[in-house]
């Protein structure tokens, strides 16, 4: 790593760092109803939506009535997004006059926004209209972050709670969040990205005559107020094909590091969140830590590989290190005004969240560089996270940890005072079971089948990184695409939309489950023979399990992809 | 019993029969109770199928035979694990056996006595026991008082009362009545007895999976199935690199990665802690109730016979102004010459050991013994009239012969009180000659487990019917956490639910009728064996040697059996780490021979590696036998020291041991040529 490398990136974590204290304690008034600096303005707002959906936001629900209550609201919202995309030609805002988008694209777009996913398997700018855009897409960054984000809530206070029915209410979370959380950060999020150049308008492309007096077509449209919510609600759907490589989406190295910030900034808040809700602020901070390690063993990672780049260019003749003037490393699908370090850590970040914002192409990589992402997804994106989803998803494997390690302190394990017993071993396996036979499942059969195999651009263990990727992007509501991979095809727009949904729902149930049954035992006291959540201890064992149960059930699989692929590079073969 | 304790782990009356069970365990439907196991059991079904095949189409099998071999030895040695554990208990089962012997019972008609089988009786019925007879069943002494040799249930020989009335009423079918008569009432219908339910749960008959273990094998049958998937789903992998898997190296892979060591294990573990507690001569009704113990946070210790030795006992002299010591120390010593009671003994022994005085003569005393109007007791004795006793009454005797008390002895009196000790104020006629202090002595050794007790997250309760004044004092001394005094059984109980209410678990000890609904309440209750058959049936164990001690031993072994699980699932899973270093640079050795950078372990080859996994797995099964028998050493440490200590051992260990072990098999399977 170069010295601006790391510099970088203790810059990026100390004001990560910075961030969660307040964005947790700021969580804890919102949540817990309390008086904060926004009330005079949302208030009344919160009142209003209340009243014009007509829900009781006071009552204290089970977790079941909690769950069928987002279900309900994430399953209209899902036909209505399938709706606006079959139907945009009918509706207004739609300059360039795109016609419907076909039925199994839309399918997956429905599911890939509502899901947290934003998986693209279509080109924004030639296919949306500004109204699916912004009514159907960016309402839907809104409303799959605020619904991370109540889970995690609602998981929280399941834990914080005692005998308790009720793990909340899901209309004053879910709404909350939108108002209180996501609204104003990323309304100025916004205003800073129009001032650094991004667009934001309502036009038509506009057509413009190139130097060399070709037509070449400028795409515009909302996009400022959208790039802000995409990286704040770790969406990462792109208003352009390109993402964050766009120039009208991430002009400059600094949104570029605006960006990265959004996407940690509610993740590690929710960390501190869980630890002043719970009362153990240095349990939350034990999560906190846990997470660090993780992301910064793979920003040093993708960052050393990419800088080190492909012997086999080398021996070409091409500059690893970097020089005057010149990057060095592995520069193939990276922007020039990012380089290698924002770029690697560019994407270590967007598959720590699930974010799936790019502003390189993963697919260009070097394969251990490659690997990064591929890994970061396999945990369950429990690093920071998809906003309320890391910390839901971590939370599984808190429960596992405590449940393993704390045998071996010679009690019945029990995380902050809660016994963990069968229910709660059940439900996280469950959990953790869903996503392991998506990915796999679903991989071994694009592996195999002519349908599968006919979108690759790649041979080798390449392509088959490609269909892994693609998998683990959905199950893990990554969104990022590995590219090199013709996704749009019926084959995959029908079983990454399964992939996704059932990596999304499927995973989530279980885990309100066990809120529910958390929030209903009581607490046993702390004492000395407690097994502590707090800790250097803590944090080492809850790495060892997400690594060792998490992530070591794909090891067979990277072997079979980024691994062999680099040792080959390194021997020198080509394909 | 006794020779229970000190029964070699690997004594060979144990392991013969246990080696024919393992094979016998194979049975399927036994096996489908481990699901662990069971996809073992499935895959060596499997790859012996395949070998089979193998063989009529005339192919080379060296190799898959041996895995086969080796998925079958790891059935076995689990099997093995579970019949060794079995078997401990078995073996004290027939010693049990051998002690229940037909009897013929004298049961009492109306019209007077008539000769049963001890099999025909029935709860309510009434027999007559005499000397030399043994007691047809369990049931309460309701005439006359007898010593009975217990022995066959506690291994203890020393004869023990049992007499009508009180705590002490309560007989156990196939003990033998020493002397005297007595009527005892049936409380239990034949097959219910004592003896029956101990001769079943130490047989493991009665076993059912505790809460914990059910939570644990969810884990480990979740872990299974994510194995399965990954395993499941190379195969499509590897055909797309253009390579193959064949199934028996699949299955191979599959079985090393499952958690087999623990869920080998997993059921010895059980067996074992509830032979553990029963070597300690406790009973525990069931493993629930063993596990319950390591998960106990609050202690319920009754004072006296459990804190303190019983009685009370003199401590010190305390001289009046004027009186030489010696002197205050030979008028106690005379006034208890005659007393038989535990303090007077105890006046006389302090007596010897300060004052090196010895004891005299009787002849010639006059004793006058303690009365509950007088409240004191001494000696006439040449013409002297010594008293001692409650220090008003004794005040009173000695305003009455025309002396006085001292100021000082007054104050002196108040702090013996304060401190929670019994002042006994002597006089010599008219003249106070000192106080001498009773207390209650704390056993040795108790303010060191109570510590150990904390480190744990322990906290202890003295239950006494002292009053505060004197609980507060004993409890500083003993060193426990808090005290109930003047405890009567309901605030016992209201005590117990308090605790339960704020989330603990409350352990406690009893043996009295009215202890009962506490035993019942508590989680953990210990009743003593010469408790009362009410007693008996509210605690969820009992201990035959009446010690109420023993709480604090099965409190470590129900936490040393939760310890040994969580290390062997963690050692278990951490294991997986080596083997696919071995495996998948072997599996795919031919289709990319670059990833043979991964063979960090520089396995010879393809087939070595596999198969050294393989044995590996298979190996550290039976090598961990002991440790699953015994369980991890336990420590009486916080929790936070404990996890760091087993972390090490078995996380860290766990990562590094297959390494050493697979490379170690490695050699030697290439040193014998078997791949």
């Amino acid at each position: 790593m170069t010295g601006r490398q790391v510099g970088e990136l203790a810059v990026y974590f100390a004001l990560i760092i910075a961030a969660t204290p307040v964005l947790g304690a700021y969580m804890k008034r919102v949540f817990a109803g309390e008086r904060t600096f926004l009330d005079p303005v949302l208030r009344p707002i919160e009142r209003l939506t209340y009243r014009l959906c007509g829900v009781d936001a006071e009552k204290d629900q089970t977790w079941i009535e909690w769950t069928v209550a987002m279900l309900v609201v994430n399953a209209a919202s899902l036909f209505l997004l399938y709706a606006f995309q079959r139907m945009q030609h009918w509706l207004p805002l739609n300059p360039n006059h795109f016609g419907a988008v076909s039925a199994d694209s839309s399918w997956n777009t429905a599911v890939s926004f509502t899901t947290n996913t934003n998986w693209q398997g279509y080109s924004g700018e030639s296919t949306m209209s500004h109204f699916t855009q912004m009514v159907g897409l960016a309402f839907h960054n809104f409303l799959s972050a605020a619904t991370g984000i109540a889970i995690a809530v609602a998981v929280i206070r399941g834990v914080a709670r005692e005998k308790a029915k009720g793990i909340g209410n899901f209309w004053f979370d879910c709404t909350r969040s939108i108002l209180w959380i996501l609204l104003p950060l990323s309304f100025l999020a916004a205003l800073f990205f129009v001032s650094r150049g991004v667009v934001q308008n309502f036009q038509a492309d506009v057509a413009v005559k190139t130097v060399e007096g070709a037509e070449q077509k400028i795409p515009q449209g909302p996009v400022a107020s959208q790039e802000a919510i995409k990286e704040l609600g770790t969406n990462g759907g792109g208003f352009f094909n390109a993402n964050s490589g766009f120039p009208y989406e991430n002009p400059t190295p600094g949104t570029n590091f605006a960006q990265m910030l959004l996407i940690f900034a509610i993740g590690g808040g929710l960390t501190s969140a869980l630890g002043r809700m719970t009362g153990s602020e240095k349990h939350g901070w034990a999560v906190f830590a846990a997470m660090s390690l993780m992301f910064l063993a793979g920003a040093v990672a993708a960052t050393v590989f990419e800088q080190r780049g492909n012997p086999i260019h080398q021996k070409a003749g091409v500059q690893a290190l970097p020089t005057e003037g010149g990057t060095g490393g592995n520069m193939e699908g990276k922007e020039v005004r990012f380089g290698i370090g924002d770029s690697a850590l560019f994407a270590t970040v967007t598959t720590d969240a699930s974010c799936g914002a790019v502003n390189a192409w993963h697919d260009s990589f070097t394969p251990l560089g490659g690997l990064v992402p591929l890994a970061n997804i396999a945990t369950g994106e429990v690093i920071f996270g998809g906003v309320g989803a890391g910390l839901y998803g971590i939370f599984v494997f808190i429960v596992l940890t405590v449940f393993i390690a704390g045998l071996m302190v010679g009690r019945t394990p029990e995380y902050l005072g809660k016994k963990i017993e069968s229910h709660e071993v059940k439900l996280a396996m469950l959990s953790i079971l869903i996503l392991t036979l998506l990915i796999l499942g679903f991989s071994a059969a694009a592996a195999r089948l002519p349908a599968g195999l006919s979108s690759l651009n790649n041979k080798g263990p390449h392509g088959f990184t490609e269909i892994l990727y693609a998998y683990e992007s959905g199950a893990g509501n990554n969104g990022s695409a590995f590219a090199g991979l013709n996704a749009n095809t019926p084959w995959y727009n029908v079983t990454l939309g399964l992939d996704m949904f059932f990596g999304r729902f499927f995973m989530l149930i279980p885990i309100l489950g066990i809120a529910g049954s958390l929030a209903a035992k009581k607490k046993i006291p702390a004492s000395a023979g407690t097994f502590p959540v707090t800790g250097p201890l803590f944090t080492v064992l809850l790495v060892g399990v997400i690594v060792i149960v998490g992530a070591l059930t794909f090891f067979p699989a990277f072997s079979l992809g980024p691994v062999v692929e680099h040792l080959l590079m390194e021997a020198g073969a080509v394909f | 019993m006794a020779q229970a304790q000190r029964r070699r782990l690997f004594d060979p009356a144990i392991v013969r029969p246990a080696v024919a069970d393992s094979f016998r365990k194979l049975d399927p439907r036994l096996q489908a109770r481990n699901p662990v196991m069971f996809v073992v059991l499935a895959g060596a079904f499997l790859v012996t199928v395949l070998l089979v095949r193998d063989v009529v189409r005339g192919r080379e099998v060296l190799f898959n035979l041996q895995i086969a071999l080796w998925l079958w030895f790891t059935l076995l040695f689990a099997n093995f694990a579970e019949a060794m554990a079995e078997g401990r208990g078995k073996a004290q089962a027939a010693a049990l056996k051998r002690g229940r012997t037909e009897t013929v019972a004298r049961r009492l008609t109306k019209r007077g006595e008539e000769s049963v089988p001890a099999t025909a009786l029935r709860k309510g019925d009434r027999v007559v026991v005499e000397a030399g007879d043994a007691i047809p069943g369990d049931g309460t002494v309701v005439e006359g008082i007898a010593s009975v040799d217990e022995s066959a249930i506690t291994g203890e020989s020393a004869p023990v009362i049992r007499e009508s009335g009180g705590d002490r009423s309560a007989v156990t079918g196939g003990t033998r009545v020493l002397s005297d008569r007595i009527v005892v009432e049936i409380t239990s219908n034949p097959g219910e007895t004592f003896l029956d339910r101990m001769i079943a749960l130490v047989e493991g008959a009665t076993r059912q999976k505790t809460p914990n273990e059910i939570a644990l094998s969810i884990l480990l049958a979740g872990l299974t199935i994510i194995f399965l998937i990954a395993t499941v789903t190379l195969r499509p992998f590897a055909i797309y690199a253009g390579g193959s898997a064949s199934t028996p190296v699949l299955i191979a892979l599959l079985v090393c990665l499952i958690p087999t060591t623990i869920g080998g294990l997993l059921s010895a573990i059980g067996i074992a802690g509830m032979d553990r507690v029963l070597q300690h001569n406790v009973l525990a009704m069931s493993g629930r109730a063993v596990e319950a113990a390591g998960d106990v946070n609050v202690l319920l210790l009754d004072k006296t016979g459990t804190i303190t030795l019983g009685n009370r006992q003199a401590t010190d002299f305390f001289h009046a102004p004027g009186v030489l010591p010696g002197d205050l120390a030979e008028a106690a010593q005379l006034s208890s010459l005659a007393d038989e009671t535990p303090e007077g003994r105890s006046i006389v022994v302090l007596a010897k050991e300060k004052f090196a005085l010895r004891a005299r003569r009787v002849e010639g005393m006059n004793f006058i013994p303690f009365s509950a109007t007088t409240r004191m007791s001494g000696v006439d004795y040449n013409g002297r009239k010594i008293r001692k006793g409650a220090g008003d009454s004794v005040t009173a005797w000695v305003r009455s012969l025309g002396g006085d008390i001292d100021a000082t002895v007054t104050d002196l009196l108040n702090r013996i009180s304060a401190e929670g000790a019994t002042p006994l104020l002597v006089s010599d006629g008219p003249r106070v000659m000192g106080v001498v202090a009773l207390r209650d002595i704390v056993k040795a050794g108790m303010r060191d487990r109570f510590d150990r007790l904390r480190a744990m997250g322990i906290r202890t309760i003295m239950i006494t019917g002292d009053n505060p004044l004197t609980a507060s004092a004993i409890a500083r001394e003993a060193g426990v956490d808090d005290f109930l005094a003047q405890a009567t059984p309901e605030q016992k109980l209201a005590l117990i639910r308090k605790e339960q209410e704020g989330g603990n678990l409350v352990a406690m000890t009893g043996d009295g009728t009215n202890d009962a609904p506490a035993l019942a309440q508590a989680d953990v209750g210990v009743a003593m064996n010469t408790g009362t058959q009410a007693a008996r049936e509210a605690g969820n164990m009992v201990d035959l040697d009446s010690n109420p001690t023993k709480l604090i031993e099965v409190v470590e072994i129900g936490k040393q059996l939760l310890m040994t699980r969580g290390a062997l699932t963690t050692f278990s899973i951490a294991n997986d780490v080596a083997k696919y270093f071995a495996i998948l640079p072997a599996m795919f050795a031919a289709t990319y021979p670059v990833l043979n950078a991964l063979n960090v372990m520089h396995l010879a080859n393809p087939r070595s590696a596999i198969l050294s996994a393989v044995i590996f797995n298979a190996l550290i099964i039976i090598a961990l036998v002991p440790l699953a028998l015994r369980g991890v050493k336990y420590r009486p440490l916080g929790a936070a020291r404990i996890l760091a200590r087993n972390l090490w051992i078995y996380g860290v260990g766990g990562i590094l041991v297959p390494f050493i072990g697979i490379k170690l098999i490695d050699w030697i399977v290439v040193a014998l040529h078997l791949a």
